[in-house]
């Protein structure tokens, strides 16, 4: 097949079915030089972000929303087309018809959209309600079928944060493949699709796939009808990068517009964009300043994405992030690296525009990186603590070449795979519950199987991994039907029309799984394994204290002896999870990773066996806990990187902070240190990292005195907020976590 | 049988102890008593952490990854040359390993077992603490000549050296002695970096602990202006 507006590509399979990967591929230009041929941000530019930034300060001084339009319900065809400065705009389109206007999309709950307004003294219109009192959301169907048992769980916050009240997010369409191939294409491949499921055997998975392919290829049709509010006929494929950057803006605005998904990540698509300019720039239509103001625009519009969210939701998932991942590098499985002018276009968007946390910039590391690239990167780290590092000589091998992320470090082939969301689980937590024989005393609701408190003065580590094993296996089983619970419901009533016509139509699907307290629970085993741990009880004879004596290795230092219990209890976790059947077949997957409910999660727990005191909050992620690291900071990142990306396919965050002094004296040591750590952290087979290289003080100034600080930014936990926007709680254990310093 | 080392801590990442990523050790004892130390818990070797050469460089090769081509093993102190045996056993271990060795020094110390354990170390950094030699005998406690009699044999040996000076407010925060110092760089070819460091006193706390005096309390840190020309003085062409 052929198309006018491919001229000047290479030609391949790509063209005779949808395969974004084989045009990659077969067109893009790899790029091995320096960040020297980059473009400044033009005047249009400059004016264009200042209007965006006096923006974000009226939306600060209005309590973080700036305006909800109560009356309508979010979808892609629902509101006007909205601008910032029509005229000087280059990419357009708008969630609603004004920039940081947020929707209603109460598809997934209509409670949490009723809340979210009032939260921000608003109340959801009577039309708005009317509609919905007929109408089942995905809230709803999930209470429906929710045992008691399964509430207990949600209600005593041994599983919290289920994408039950709200969309699940995290699934990425191929937005790219609007713009390859035009949406009338994808609609014909879908319809080809659908009348290919008419011969089989129509059960419940077939008749199911069957209405999702009606749904899907509806939404394709209002994606165009979304397009052309805007006077854009996206019907034909793109035909220059201008158009190729607007097509793929507009799939990853419908589908913004439809779900409010807990995490809405916009795949990889720097080096695809690339293939365009190259394209552009060699026929003389476009000069490089010409392209890094289409990327500028593009992501300016990323930056005013909003949605509408609960205070609740925020004490979850602080800053009020999108995730709108973009996996940056990374190479080819021929070897070639997949780093091209454009991976260094988006990264430059942080000078061009300034720092900020979304969108979400995640470079894909491989320890074949071109070196000119792993030196900016290391650059724009120490510079703007805006990006993320994931390992892609691990993920590769697993996903191919053009996977992306979700969320913080979800990996999946794009457009191939989707992911059930799903929270995670509070394993200190569930520690005590053990040790209390089904028992939670910051609740004091009973649990889980029941027995007596364990016995005796002193804990015994053996009884104490034996009683914890029976309990995860009683919660893993919990967990995963609780889950097929909550996906069931959501294909049923909140499915992802728009994101799902953007994948092929057959899909893997992972569930991932989370668990919160590891660092905690490490250190718990430990202290009962090599110190002495007297539990202390209440009235009522349940333990809510520990006296500990003598000392424990702690996680976090390299030490074997803890750092195993850490890697075996994943491995532990994942083997039980996989016992129980998942619904549409999913893989099982695992996270360790806590966003900022590392926070609420250590507030809803008691104290701890290694010395934590009731309520206070654990470690992000899979870090090891605040100020327990006395060998250094590398043995802390050996500490983390011993945690199996088999057991956790789901990520391993980790969050690192040094101080500039502490990694060199000029800026050029500092590079090259940040560079063979990060060489070094990945050789040993680690995860994630999020780099902030920044010092404790400008924290606690931007703590004391936000308006100095309007845009400081820092990574937390497989994300980056803006440090202002984080609850005065999170913030504090921000400033609490461990500062890797020069001694 | 093995040497045992008397060591202070160890730091698994220190990236201003020589080139690129470096595993520090920190020893114990030091034959000087310098004002503007700040490592005074290092004076002496009471409660010394003790391990074998083998010990030290099974914990180092954890960090191999880290250390690229220019990253390696650092050993500081306190005065590392206290304890020669331990330091060369050490060192050729991790040469055999492939580790890059570095040894930071006052260089006043110099005998034979010495000069073995520099028949194993990649780099030296070389305190030179002031440039005349009443202020060392004055503040140091030693002649210059000692670590200039040191460097000579470094020069001899081939073997590269960064000088390092603290910067000291009042004392050697003057251009004739960073001219001083350059002009020592020049001399001996194996000088291929001089670095400034500034006078810190974050110490203070290490002082109070040990019921110490910090002999430099009243002398203030250096402003950041100040060594940015002195810095500047040092680039300069001469």
């Amino acid at each position: 097949m052929q198309h006018k507006n491919w001229q000047g590509f290479k030609s391949g399979k790509w063209q005779d079915e949808i395969n974004v990967r084989d045009f990659i591929q077969s067109n893009y230009t790899e790029y091995l030089g320096d960040d020297s041929f980059l473009s400044p941000a033009t005047e249009r530019t400059n004016s264009l972000m200042k209007r965006v930034n006096d923006l974000f300060a009226l939306e600060r001084q209005f309590g973080g929303v700036l305006d909800i339009d109560t009356a309508t319900v979010s979808s892609l065809t629902s509101y006007s087309p909205g601008y910032i400065d029509k005229e000087n705009e280059l990419i357009v389109g708008m969630q609603t018809n004004r920039p940081l206007k947020r929707g209603v999309s109460p598809f997934g709950g209509i409670r949490m959209a009723r809340q979210a307004c009032e939260a921000y003294g608003y109340k959801l219109s009577k039309k708005v309600e009317e509609e919905f009192r007929f109408r089942t959301t995905h809230n709803d169907g999930v209470f429906r079928a929710y045992t008691d048992e399964m509430r207990s769980a949600r209600k005593c916050h041994v599983i919290t944060g289920l994408p039950d009240a709200y969309g699940r997010g995290r699934i990425i369409g191929d937005y790219r493949r609007v713009a390859l191939y035009g949406v009338d294409r994808l609609i014909e491949e879908k319809k080809k699709d659908k009348a290919s499921l008419s011969n089989g055997i129509f059960d419940t998975e077939h008749i199911r796939l069957d209405e999702e392919l009606f749904q899907q290829i509806a939404f394709l049709g209002y994606l165009k009808d979304m397009a052309a509010m805007y006077g854009f006929d996206i019907s034909a494929p793109a035909q220059n990068t201008k158009e190729a950057i607007q097509w793929t803006y507009f799939g990853y605005l419908a589908a913004i517009k439809e779900q409010n998904g807990a995490a809405m990540s916009l795949g990889r698509v720097s080096t695809f964009f690339d293939i365009y300019a190259e394209r552009d720039i060699k026929n003389g239509l476009l000069t490089e300043t010409d392209v890094q103001e289409l990327f500028d625009d593009f992501v300016i519009k990323l930056r005013i994405a909003r949605h509408l969210r609960t205070p609740e939701y925020n004490e979850l998932f602080g800053g009020d992030p999108m995730w709108i991942t973009e996996a940056v590098g990374g190479m080819g499985e021929d070897g070639r690296t997949l780093v091209t002018k454009g991976s260094y276009r988006i990264l430059n968007t942080l000078y061009t525009l300034g720092s900020s946390p979304e969108p979400n910039l995640t470079v894909l590391w491989s320890n074949s990186l071109p070196n000119n690239f792993k030196r900016f990167c290391a650059k724009v780290s120490k510079d703007t603590d805006s990006i993320q590092y994931e390992n892609d000589d691990i993920m590769r091998p697993i996903y191919g070449d053009d996977y992306a992320i979700a969320c913080c470090v979800s990996a999946m082939r794009i457009g191939k795979e989707m992911q059930f969301f799903g929270a995670r689980c509070n394993l200190a937590k569930l520690l005590l519950i053990a040790i209390n024989g089904g028992y939670d005393t910051t609740s004091g609701m009973h649990i889980g199987p029941q027995m007596e408190v364990i016995q005796g003065d002193k804990l015994n580590y053996d009884e104490v991994m034996k009683r914890f094993d029976t309990y995860i296996t009683w919660l893993s089983n919990l967990y995963v039907n609780t889950m097929n619970v909550i996906h069931y419901m959501h294909d049923k009533y909140c499915y992802e029309k728009t994101q799902m016509a953007l994948h092929d139509t057959n899909v893997h699907r992972f569930m991932a799984f989370g668990i919160a307290g590891l660092s905690v629970v490490a250190d718990s085993l430990s202290a009962i394994k090599y110190a002495t741990v007297t539990p202390v009880k209440d009235q009522n004879g349940f333990i809510t204290e520990f006296e500990t004596v003598g000392d424990f290795p702690k996680f976090g230092n390299d030490d074997d002896r803890v750092d195993l219990i850490a890697k075996d209890m994943t491995h532990k976790v994942i083997t039980e999870l996989r016992k129980t059947k998942t619904y549409r077949n999913a893989e099982h997957t695992l996270s360790v990773l806590t966003i900022t409910s590392n926070v609420m999660y250590g507030k809803n727990t008691g104290a701890t066996p290694d010395g934590r005191k009731a309520s206070a909050p654990f470690a992000p992620g899979a870090n090891p806990m605040h100020n327990r690291e006395e060998n250094g900071a590398l043995a802390s990142l050996n500490s983390v990187a011993k945690i199996s990306y088999d057991d956790c396919r789901d990520g391993i965050s980790n969050t690192f902070s040094v101080t500039p002094d502490a990694l060199g004296k000029t800026d050029d040591e500092r590079v090259n240190n940040l560079v063979a750590i990060l060489d070094g952290y990945f050789a040993k087979k680690a995860h994630h990292i999020n780099v902030n290289v920044l010092n404790r003080e400008t924290l606690m100034k931007a703590y004391d005195n936000p308006e100095a600080y309007p845009n400081l930014t820092i990574r937390v936990s497989g994300y980056a907020v803006n440090f202002n926007k984080l609850s005065r709680e999170q913030q504090r254990e921000v400033i609490s976590r461990t500062f890797h310093e020069s001694i | 049988m093995d040497i045992i080392g008397k060591v202070h801590s160890i730091q698994s990442m220190g990236a201003l102890d020589g080139p690129g990523i470096r595993f520090v050790v920190f020893l114990k004892g030091c034959n000087l008593r310098c004002g503007c130390c700040h490592n005074p818990d290092t004076f002496d070797f009471a409660d010394a952490k003790e391990y074998t050469p083998q010990q030290i460089l099974n914990m180092a090769v954890r960090y191999k990854e880290y250390f690229g081509k220019e990253g390696g093993i650092t050993v500081s102190g306190g005065e590392p040359l206290l304890q020669p045996d331990f330091v060369r056993q050490l060192f050729t271990l991790c040469k055999n390993e492939g580790i890059n060795t570095c040894l930071d020094t006052s260089g006043s110390l110099f005998n034979d077992k010495i000069k073995q354990l520099l028949s194993v170390t990649d780099r030296v950094l070389l305190d030179i603490k002031y440039t005349s030699d009443d202020q060392y005998q004055k503040y140091v406690g030693c002649s210059i000549n000692a670590p200039l009699q040191f460097l000579n044999y470094l020069n001899c040996q081939k073997i590269p050296v960064t000088l390092r000076q603290v910067i000291i407010p009042t004392l050697n925060d003057n251009s004739d002695n960073i001219l001083a110092l350059k002009k020592i760089a020049k001399d001996h070819r194996v000088v291929d970096k001089v670095e400034l460091l500034p006078f810190k006193k974050l110490c203070q706390v290490k002082y109070d602990k040990l019921n110490l005096t910090f002999p430099f309390a009243d002398i203030p840190e250096p402003k950041a202006g100040d060594m940015a020309k002195l810095e500047q003085i040092l680039k300069d062409k001469c």
